[in-house]
């Protein structure tokens, strides 16, 4: 198989937009597609300061990469869970971060759950009705208070996530299959900050599948954290990218076609905003000043609160 | 006249002659949920195995 581009022999074929490149063409047209997602959906520009969320896996450092590559000014955010369980998870991802950013001379901003809290993730969730058998709920709760934090603390215009089309599409499958107003009102490539508290959160990856951005961190020589997090293993999201991947199989194309077409349907009003009952009656933590959707202290808050009584 | 594919810590021993495409099929492993390389080339579905090629596979799905 050629290169489309320059018929040179091509490493990866794009079957949903037929076609294939070398590497050489490859990783200029990662870099330009993400380009032009950040225009399309008016995530940020090269004057504002970014946060990218780097768990030390491929999409998230390959976000860093090509976000530092295009020119603008981004830092990073590592988040230490403390997920250990026999294979030094969150010692290594941490590793690929450090090293990503030591060799591009790049900012980046290490929190550690336990140093900070007093437990990681595992401990946090035992304390908790949540997650009694994973602590991927209390996990995802914590990392998005603190991202959130973080860069709002920090004065970053906005926190850019690694999340790719795969991710989306996974995502959009649970929540319709799931019918979850709310949550399909507000899956959207940009989160405004449309709330005290809160910075706003985009996702500069999501037309991109996941086999194309492994292949980005691969040809560009990333380091990364392949093994899966322990926790990882049967979760619902896998189940449902399984799927899906199964069904791009026969039909090349048709992850970002559910994707893309349930955005334009969004857009051309297939939701009501009444259908999103909880951004309706949100309240602001006392303690933390993020967004809740209970009067009173925020679920991360009253986690906190509880590690540190027991 | 066989080839190897590797994914993490399994391997599947198949005939040579076939396309990358075909070869992942009849492992039942889906072609989107990896990346094949051989001798440090990534390599397309198209791609003929030879006799002998050692295929290690990145498994690109990740979840959480």
């Amino acid at each position: 198989m050629k290169c489309r581009k320059c018929g040179a022999k091509a490493v990866i074929n794009m079957a949903h937009h037929k076609l294939a490149l070398c590497k050489a063409d490859y990783l200029n047209k990662l870099p330009e597609q993400t380009e032009r997602t950040i225009r399309k959906y008016r995530m940020f520009v090269r004057s504002e300061r970014i946060l990218a969320a780097v768990s030390g896996g491929k999409d998230s450092l390959a976000l860093w990469d090509i976000l530092w590559r295009l020119g603008y000014n981004v830092d990073g955010l590592y988040i230490g869970l403390g997920i250990d369980e026999g294979s030094d998870y969150s010692n290594a991802s941490q590793r690929c971060a450090v090293q990503f950013a030591e060799a591009r001379g790049l900012k980046l901003i290490i929190v550690d759950v336990e140093g900070e809290y007093g437990a990681g993730i595992p401990a946090m969730s035992r304390t908790t009705l949540r997650g009694h058998e994973k602590p991927c709920a209390v996990c995802g709760m914590a990392k998005r208070h603190l991202m959130n934090r973080l860069a709002h603390q920090g004065g970053y215009a906005v926190l850019a996530t690694g999340h790719n089309l795969d991710d989306e599409a996974a995502t959009l499958l649970s929540n319709t299959m799931n019918w979850i107003p709310g949550y399909l009102l507000r899956q959207n490539p940009v989160l405004e900050a449309d709330r005290p508290g809160m910075v706003r959160k985009v996702k500069p990856l999501c037309r991109f599948y996941e086999r194309e951005m492994a292949a980005y961190a691969l040809l560009q020589g990333i380091e990364y954290i392949y093994d899966e997090c322990p926790f990882a293993v049967g979760t619902k999201s896998i189940y449902y990218k399984e799927i899906l991947n199964k069904m791009e199989a026969d039909r090349p194309g048709v992850k970002l076609n559910f994707y893309l077409s349930y955005l334009m349907a969004k857009e051309n009003g297939l939701f009501a905003p009444q259908a999103d009952q909880e951004a309706e009656m949100l309240h602001t933590c006392p303690t933390c000043g993020q967004a809740t959707t209970n009067p009173g202290e925020c679920t991360f808050c009253r986690q906190v609160r509880r590690i540190r009584i027991v | 006249m066989t080839i190897k594919l590797l994914l993490r810590d399994k391997a599947f021993e198949l005939k040579s002659g076939m396309t990358l495409r075909s070869s992942l099929e009849k492992a039942g492993i889906p072609l989107e949920s990896v990346l094949a390389i051989r001798a440090g080339e990534l390599l397309t579905e198209e791609e003929l195995l030879k006799d002998g090629d050692i295929i290690k596979l990145v498994s690109v799905v990740s979840g959480g």
